[in-house]
């Protein structure tokens, strides 16, 4: 089976982060992003993955060589000259969609949780029509576009975007199967698959909605970042609770790499991820926060919801917090406050940032 | 023989020092580790042939002045004496109340020191040149900025004789750029025009009742003087007053803001006259980074970074890998592990949990500008809170883990939470 990712571009919203490392390739829960997913296509059967990329990367391409054939499976990179939307990059990609005659997996890159591939195959084989969507429940649907489908057999009725009275609480949990013969629809320009293509195949009888069990989260921005990540710890609680780290100063959901060092007299958790390399000194509090590859964090420092991006340093008694995401290679001086700053790559910070604010 | 004279003033007075001012009285507020106005004790008793120091205001003598007075005598082995004026009499109004006692044993001239100041108190130098030319009033003078000499009283001196031509108090425009310090040597003739100034008073103020007007409230009280005003802007030019400038330390006190800067000028000023009050660094003890006064019953963890700029009180705990910059933590105080305070007042008996941060934001002086003093400290501007210097009142408590940012927190409050620009009630 194949697989196409939608990539897409520079990842903007996941920045300071994503200038120095495109989007696929940033660790969640010390993993690349991309990678939660390559892994389960895998484990589901898939063999050729197509990551459709509106910008080319050489790391993403190295990267993706690297994996070729560590998973033994093809990676091919689909590049648009221009923007293509969600649903021209099926296009782009026909000729390898179309090798053969299987359905193939379309996916956002954004979105993280326990990937149902398997299920996905099973449920669109069930029902046989041309397409299959994954929805997630949410509390509040009012924010969203709507999937309202027929409750036992799934098959969409029809999309409402941000309704005012109750219809449903089902999203577009960005997860698809599709047969081949969805191609026939769509042009090579830009389109939305969500909003041209799916209203179409619903009206027809072609799309079916499955419901995703378990946690669902999209991590295209920092505070989505770590709100996935708690509910992706807290599901590593349940399914593999040996990755995740306890002992002394270790509060609730924590993942640690196993060349990570942490000094004395620490507390750190719940909801915390510390990279490879990572050093955390004595005395230092970390709570809800990732801390990325070869990030030090000197001692008496508090960090709450923060990012740390690689090789940054933050200094003694420095206290973070409020959705503060350094970029890479950042130095944070002693004793300062950030409070919601998101700080570009190699700046050395000198002064406390009393209030959110980005730091050219 | 010489004498001191230490004004104190009274509990109405002060209210710039709130919370702090709620639990002690302003004048014994700690300031680089002993109450403000020991360091004026220290100064006077050095003085050679120094008999007495009295120290007049209007608080009730309560039981830490008491205190506060026998430790002082027993320590520089001096009569220390508090004379309580029956009510509030103004900056001169006390020193002509109690003429009697000033002048008894016929004092050659004596001081008079504003509590409220810090100062390297340069009495020997102003007890010289009064007694190459004797004059009933000697002010000490400093200079300060065009801008800042506005907050100040102003002085116009003849350059060459230093006597002083015209005097306001707080002018609205540029009037000089010398200040009074608030420190003073009279002679015994000084008391003459005070006396002028006080029948004088008795007699407007006769006028006003003999005109019916007279309610008791709207006269500012009978025996009021006003230094200031009432005496050197009156006499200024008539060759009874004059200034010795100085260009040591000087600063008022009369916000806690400014208490802590005062605090900096004399930890600073401990390397030359009292070493043995700033803490070293010793094996087994915490790091001190500058000018640190420890209190020798407070605990603190050999992890703890001090300085520069910090005093610690009596009986105060400080907790492993806390840090402490610019700030005074006050008697029976507890800071907990890893707890960062900056710029900051801990009031008596408060607790700051694990973790907690209190920071304040400092106001000093331009320290590019020599003749910077301390701004006037205003509270507000435009309604919203100024930055400034973070104090908890007296037994406060902030939980762990939260940040307390340029707030002032009364006394006896228990926060739950993080708090930035508020004041606490």
């Amino acid at each position: 089976m194949k697989a196409l990712i939608l990539v897409g571009g520079y990842g903007t919203r996941l920045r300071p982060l994503t200038l120095s490392t495109p989007k696929p390739l940033v660790d969640f829960c010390n993993k690349p992003i991309l990678l939660h997913q390559v892994e389960a296509l895998v484990k589901a059967g898939v063999n050729h993955v197509i990551l459709a990329v509106s910008y080319m990367s050489e790391m993403l391409e190295k990267e993706m060589k690297e994996q070729e054939l560590r998973l033994g499976i093809r990676i091919s990179l689909s590049h648009e000259q221009e923007p293509l939307g969600t649903a021209g990059p099926l296009a782009l990609a026909r000729e390898l969609l179309t090798e053969n005659s299987d359905p193939f997996f379309v996916l956002n890159s954004d979105i993280i949780c326990d990937f149902p591939f398997a299920a996905m195959v099973q449920f669109h084989q069930h029902h046989g029509q041309e397409g299959t969507i994954v929805v997630t429940k949410v509390e509040e649907p009012s924010k969203y576009g709507v999937v309202v489908s027929e409750a036992d057999t799934g098959r969409i009725h029809r999309f409402v975007e941000k309704p005012q009275v109750f219809v449903s609480n089902k999203i577009n949990a960005g997860m698809y199967i599709f047969g081949p013969s969805v191609l026939r629809r769509i042009q090579l320009q830009p389109t939305s698959i969500e909003k041209e293509i799916f209203p179409v195949m619903a009206k027809e009888g072609q799309l079916y909605a499955m419901e995703l069990p378990g946690f669902w989260m999209d991590i295209g921005q920092p505070k989505d970042f770590l709100t996935g990540m708690c509910l992706f710890l807290q599901s590593l609680r349940q399914t593999q609770p040996e990755r995740l780290c306890s002992g002394p100063g270790i509060v609730g959901n924590v993942l640690v790499d196993p060349s990570t060092r942490i000094g004395q007299n620490c507390s750190i958790g719940p909801n915390v991820s510390l990279g490879p390399g990572v050093v955390v000194e004595d005395g230092v509090c970390i709570k809800r926060c990732t801390v990325l590859r070869g990030a030090h964090i000197r001692s008496h420092s508090w960090l709450d919801s923060c990012i740390v991006g690689w090789s940054s340093r933050v200094g003694q008694w420095v206290r973070m917090e409020n959705v503060t995401v350094l970029g890479e290679d950042v130095i944070v001086g002693d004793e300062l406050y950030l409070n919601g700053a998101s700080v570009l790559p190699h700046k050395s910070i000198g002064e406390s940032v009393p209030e959110p604010r980005i730091i050219m | 023989m010489l004498k001191a004279v230490i004004l104190i003033g009274g509990p109405q007075k002060g209210t710039r020092f709130r919370p702090l001012s709620f639990e002690v009285p302003k004048p014994l507020f700690p300031v680089a580790g002993v109450p403000m106005i020991q360091h004026h004790i220290e100064a006077c008793a050095q003085v050679h042939g120094m008999q007495e120091i009295l120290l007049i205001g209007f608080y009730q003598p309560d039981e830490p002045l008491t205190r506060f007075l026998e430790a002082a005598q027993q320590e520089f082995n001096l009569p220390i004496r508090y004379l309580q004026e029956f009510a509030p009499l103004g900056t001169g109004g006390g020193l002509y109340h109690f003429r009697d006692q000033i002048l008894a044993g016929g004092p050659e001239a004596f001081f008079v020191l504003n509590a409220d100041v810090c100062s390297d108190f340069p009495l020997g130098a102003m007890l010289d040149a009064h007694r190459r030319e004797p004059h009933p009033f000697l002010l000490l003078g400093t200079t300060a900025n065009r801008t800042q000499s506005l907050n100040y009283g102003c002085i116009v001196e003849n350059p060459e004789t230093h006597e002083v031509l015209h005097y306001v108090e707080k002018p609205s425009t540029f009037v000089s750029d010398i200040i009074n310090c608030g420190i003073y040597l009279f002679s015994p003739e000084a008391l003459k025009p005070l006396r002028d100034v006080f029948q004088r008073n008795q007699q407007d103020q006769q006028l006003c009742l003999d005109l019916g007007d007279g309610s008791s409230g709207s006269w500012p009280g009978a025996g009021t003087i006003r230094l200031e005003q009432d005496v050197f802007t009156a006499l200024s030019g008539q060759g009874q007053i004059y200034v010795h400038l100085t260009d040591g330390i000087w600063s008022q006190i009369k916000s806690a803001g400014s208490a802590l800067y005062a605090s900096r000028l004399y930890l600073n000023r401990y390397q030359l006259t009292h070493p043995e009050r700033l803490a070293q660094l010793t094996p087994g003890g915490p790091c001190i980074r500058g000018n640190v006064f420890i209190h020798p019953t407070a605990k603190v963890a050999s992890s703890a970074v001090l300085g520069p700029n910090v005093s610690i009180g009596e009986g105060v705990t400080i907790g492993e890998g806390v840090r402490l910059r610019e700030s005074i933590v006050l008697h029976g105080a507890t800071l907990q592990e890893h707890t960062c305070v900056l710029h900051s007042i801990v009031g008596w008996g408060s607790t700051v949990g694990r973790w907690a941060r209190v920071e304040g934001t400092a106001n000093d002086p331009n320290p590019n500008d020599p003749r910077a003093r301390m701004d006037s400290e205003s509270l507000f501007r435009d309604g919203k809170l100024l930055p400034a210097i973070t104090i908890l009142g007296c037994r406060v408590r902030i939980p762990a883990e939260v940040l307390i940012l340029n707030s002032i927190v009364l006394p006896h409050k228990e926060l739950s939470r993080s708090f930035t620009n508020q004041i606490i009630l």
